[in-house]
């Protein structure tokens, strides 16, 4: 009997895991496999550099480059986000349609080293965000796209993170249109953008 | 190290051609090192350079140091399953006959504890420690944000 309640226990254990594992898996593939897939809205709502709450409705109206990265990222984060100033300066008058957001996976320390100064090293456009963990961990799950602490004896603070590198396009209704991938370049990224206005 | 660190300093108004110098140790030639603008001191910059190697013999990248800053390390930005992380490399393999790119996206030193922001024009010296090759030390030129390398007349080669 206590055997069986031992295989019992083993089982549940077995199943959770791969449910986990699965969800897991899935929640990558948002970012890894299809640069669009079937419509879904993602919704946040984070605070701003200034600590006001925003929220994804509040941008209805307007295309959103949204992308998730941290601050203290000297390599990834600061190409796409060049690239993203370098589209924002390309599109002209048409630049009002578009607002290109930066989502803080490590909003507290990026509170304190200061969002705002970072993204207008980058563009006066790009607003940054930085929820609280619960908020950017729901933000994440609602773009479906991964991000994770790691933790490093010998990155700054201890840890570095580990995140989802795309740049994602947002409808003016809501909708997520497609991601760009790590390395798009600004013109791939300006065309498409002018083909759907 | 203090002079050098006086040198990283003063020389805020180094040339375009300062990127496009290349050095030479053994059979390895050294050349374009770059850096971007920080904002601010507290986050860590980045230093990318090409390496060559003209020998026989394999060689590796192990370490940098620089005057710049406290904690200098290779890292190698990896996306796996389409998510980007950067674990720190241990060694950089510089095989016979080939070159290797420190460059965005892939092979990097993560500049971290920097003395002072890195401003663009600004320019400090790495030294790169290769495992059978010794030491040799670059001169790295700070670019713009969106910069994607030095602008050298012989660049591409
Ligand atoms: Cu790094």
């Amino acid at each position: 009997m206590r055997l069986r309640r031992l295989q019992l226990g083993l089982w549940v254990a077995a199943i959770a895991a791969m449910i986990i594992f699965a969800g897991t898996r899935w929640a990558i593939q948002g970012e890894g496999v299809a640069e669009t897939s079937p419509a879904f809205t993602p919704v946040f709502t984070l605070a701003d550099e200034e600590g006001r709450i925003r929220t994804s409705a509040e941008f209805r109206g307007k295309f959103l480059l949204v992308f998730f990265g941290f601050t203290n990222c000297p390599d990834v984060c600061p190409t796409t986000l060049s690239d993203v100033a370098q589209v924002m300066d390309d599109l002209g008058a048409d630049a009002e349609k578009v607002q290109p957001l930066f989502v803080s996976i490590d909003p507290e320390r990026d509170r304190r080293l200061g969002l705002a100064a970072y993204t207008a090293a980058f563009h006066p456009a790009i607003l940054g965000l930085a929820g609280t963990e619960a908020e950017t961990q729901a933000a994440a799950n609602s773009f479906k796209i991964f991000y994770g602490r790691e933790n490093d004896a010998a990155a700054p603070d201890g840890y570095s993170m580990a995140h989802s590198p795309g740049l994602f396009l947002i409808g003016p209704d809501g909708e997520w249109l497609r991601q760009f991938t790590y390395g798009t370049p600004a013109a791939e990224i300006l065309s498409y953008l002018q083909t759907r206005f | 190290m203090k002079h050098l660190l006086l040198a990283a300093t003063l020389s805020l108004t180094a040339s375009a051609a300062l990127a496009c110098e290349t050095v030479t140790v053994g059979d390895l030639s050294v050349e374009h090192g770059w850096s971007k603008v920080t904002i601010g001191a507290g986050r860590p910059g980045v230093f990318y350079v090409s390496i060559s190697n003209s020998g026989a013999t394999d060689d590796a990248l192990v370490g940098i140091s620089t005057p710049a800053a406290g904690m200098p390390m290779l890292h190698e930005t990896v996306v796996k399953d389409g998510v980007a992380s950067m674990p720190h490399a241990m060694s950089i393999p510089v095989p016979a006959g080939q070159s290797v790119q420190l460059s965005p996206g892939g092979y990097h030193g993560m500049l971290m504890g920097l003395t002072a922001a890195l401003k663009e024009g600004d320019s400090f010296p790495v030294t790169l420690s290769f495992e059978k090759a010794g030491e040799v030390t670059v001169n790295v030129e700070v670019l713009s944000l969106r910069a994607e390398g030095p602008d050298c007349a012989d660049a591409g080669q």
